[in-house]
């Protein structure tokens, strides 16, 4: 009898484990169901954030909720264009978003810089789900010295 | 006096070929108010958001794109329906605006805009209609809801803040000047100044 019911006791953890520990991006959804989204993160007001690098294209720190980038239209241009940065107080898309795969520079910002969310994204306030190990290169070479 | 009075008087009595000329004043102002206010019924049964999108031109197009807005969704539930934006409260310019409307309506009907296509051909056209009546009129309809009086300026994000106190509180440009397409996609702007 307690042969049984301890059978009976490791099963059904057993289903209840492979059940809750299998992860998936639909969580324990059945298959028939639509899984409900995560919450959206709201945009993080923390200030302008540093370049980990001088190549990184900076994280956005302003809310760009429905800033469209279509054919017709780029919100974003309207004020970090050349032209706008005057009335906007934005800074300029920087003198790369002219230059053209051959290098030239043109006369606007190029089709390949035009879809501005490509690149930079607004800021959020996360804790990544992967750890990161990077420092930068400051930080390396003065630990560096330091040894 | 008495005399003029006496003589009104009976000029009023008096029967036109079948009803007094009196029946007929009273008659005819009472038609008048039933017409008048049948009139302004039809003027607000127009002048509802259901009525501008039961035309598919508008359902299937703007309506669309409203509904991504916060102007259709927000925090406090509070919403701006079709003619809020686009029908001017006082009754000259409204009627003005519902007699520009006809020829929407008109448009509607021989399918000038039946498609998607269509409609973003003549969308430009229609936008700078919309642009042009909010800066005459110094953006009238956003000012209805919105009051830069009781904005509170130091509650707004920076970018807002900024613009707002160097342009919108010195009288140098009016919300539609800086606030484009913040109901509906934008047609192409690349002949619109400011944007490319
Ligand atoms: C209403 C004007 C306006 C619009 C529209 C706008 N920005 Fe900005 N942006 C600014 C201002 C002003 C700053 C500077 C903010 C600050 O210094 O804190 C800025 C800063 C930035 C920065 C940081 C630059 C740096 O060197 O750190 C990036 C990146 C940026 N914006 C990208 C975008 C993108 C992408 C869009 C479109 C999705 C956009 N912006 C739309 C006004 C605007
Ligand atoms: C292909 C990727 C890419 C795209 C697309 C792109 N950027 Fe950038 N952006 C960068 C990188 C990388 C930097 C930093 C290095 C540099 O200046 O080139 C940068 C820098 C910036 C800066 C800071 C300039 C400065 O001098 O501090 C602004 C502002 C900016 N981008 C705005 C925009 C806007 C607006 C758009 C859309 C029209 C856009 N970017 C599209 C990669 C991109
Ligand atoms: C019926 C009232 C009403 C009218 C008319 C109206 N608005 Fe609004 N507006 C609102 C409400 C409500 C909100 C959302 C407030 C909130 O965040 O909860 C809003 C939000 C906004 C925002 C903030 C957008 C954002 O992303 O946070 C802007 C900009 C704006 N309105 C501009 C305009 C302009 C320009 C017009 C005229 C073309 C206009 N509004 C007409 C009620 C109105
Ligand atoms: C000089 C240009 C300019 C004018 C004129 C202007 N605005 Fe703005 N407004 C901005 C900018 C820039 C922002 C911030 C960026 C954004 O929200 O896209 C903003 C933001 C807003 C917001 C959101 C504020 C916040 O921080 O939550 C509202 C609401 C708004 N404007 C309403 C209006 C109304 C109503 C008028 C007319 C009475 C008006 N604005 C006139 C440039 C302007
Ligand atoms: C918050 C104000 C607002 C509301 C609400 C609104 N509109 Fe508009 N509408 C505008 C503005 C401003 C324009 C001028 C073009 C632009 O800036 O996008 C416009 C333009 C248009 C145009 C011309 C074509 C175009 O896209 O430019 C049509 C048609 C239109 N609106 C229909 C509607 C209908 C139908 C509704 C209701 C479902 C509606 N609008 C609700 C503000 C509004």
């Amino acid at each position: 009898m307690l042969r049984y019911v301890l059978a009976i006791l490791v099963l059904s953890t057993g289903v209840a484990l492979a059940q809750s520990s299998i992860a998936t991006l639909r969580g324990e959804t059945p298959l028939t169901e639509e899984a409900e989204p995560p919450r959206m993160v709201p945009f993080a007001d923390i200030g302008r954030q540093v370049r980990n690098y001088p190549e990184q294209p900076p994280v956005i720190p302003h809310d760009i909720d429905s800033y469209r980038i279509d054919l017709n239209s780029n919100k974003c241009l309207s004020c970090h264009a050349r032209a706008r940065t005057g009335e906007s107080g934005a800074p300029m898309v920087s003198i790369t978003h002219f230059m053209d795969r051959e290098g030239q520079f043109r006369a606007a910002v190029t089709p390949r810089r035009y879809f501005c969310n490509q690149c930079h994204v607004a800021q959020h306030d996360l804790t990544p789900p992967v750890d990161n190990t990077f420092i930068d290169i400051d930080t390396l070479l003065s630990s560096e010295e330091a040894r | 006096m008495v005399e003029l009075v006496r003589n009104y008087w009976r000029v009023i009595r008096s029967p036109s070929a079948y009803f007094s000329l009196g029946f007929l004043t009273i008659g005819g102002f009472l038609a008048g108010v039933i017409f008048w206010g049948g009139f302004n019924t039809a003027l607000e049964a127009t002048n509802t958001e259901a009525f501008c999108v039961s035309c598919h031109e508008m359902r299937d197009n703007v309506f669309q794109e409203l509904k991504a807005t916060v102007h259709y969704t927000n925090a406090s539930g509070v919403r701006a329906s079709c003619p809020d934006c686009h029908v001017p409260h006082e009754w000259t310019h409204k009627i003005a605006r519902k007699v520009q409307a006809s020829k929407e309506v008109w448009g509607a009907i021989f399918g000038t805009i039946n498609t998607r296509e269509k409609f973003q051909e003549h969308r430009l056209t229609l936008a700078i209609h919309e642009w042009s009546r909010l800066s005459a009129n110094d953006s009238l309809e956003c000012r209805n809801c919105h009051s830069a009086a009781s904005m509170d300026i130091t509650q707004q994000g920076p970018r807002a803040a900024q613009a707002h106190e160097t342009f919108l509180l010195t009288g140098e440009k009016t919300c539609i000047d800086c606030h484009k397409g913040i109901a509906h996609q934008l047609p192409d702007m690349s002949s619109v100044p400011g944007w490319q």
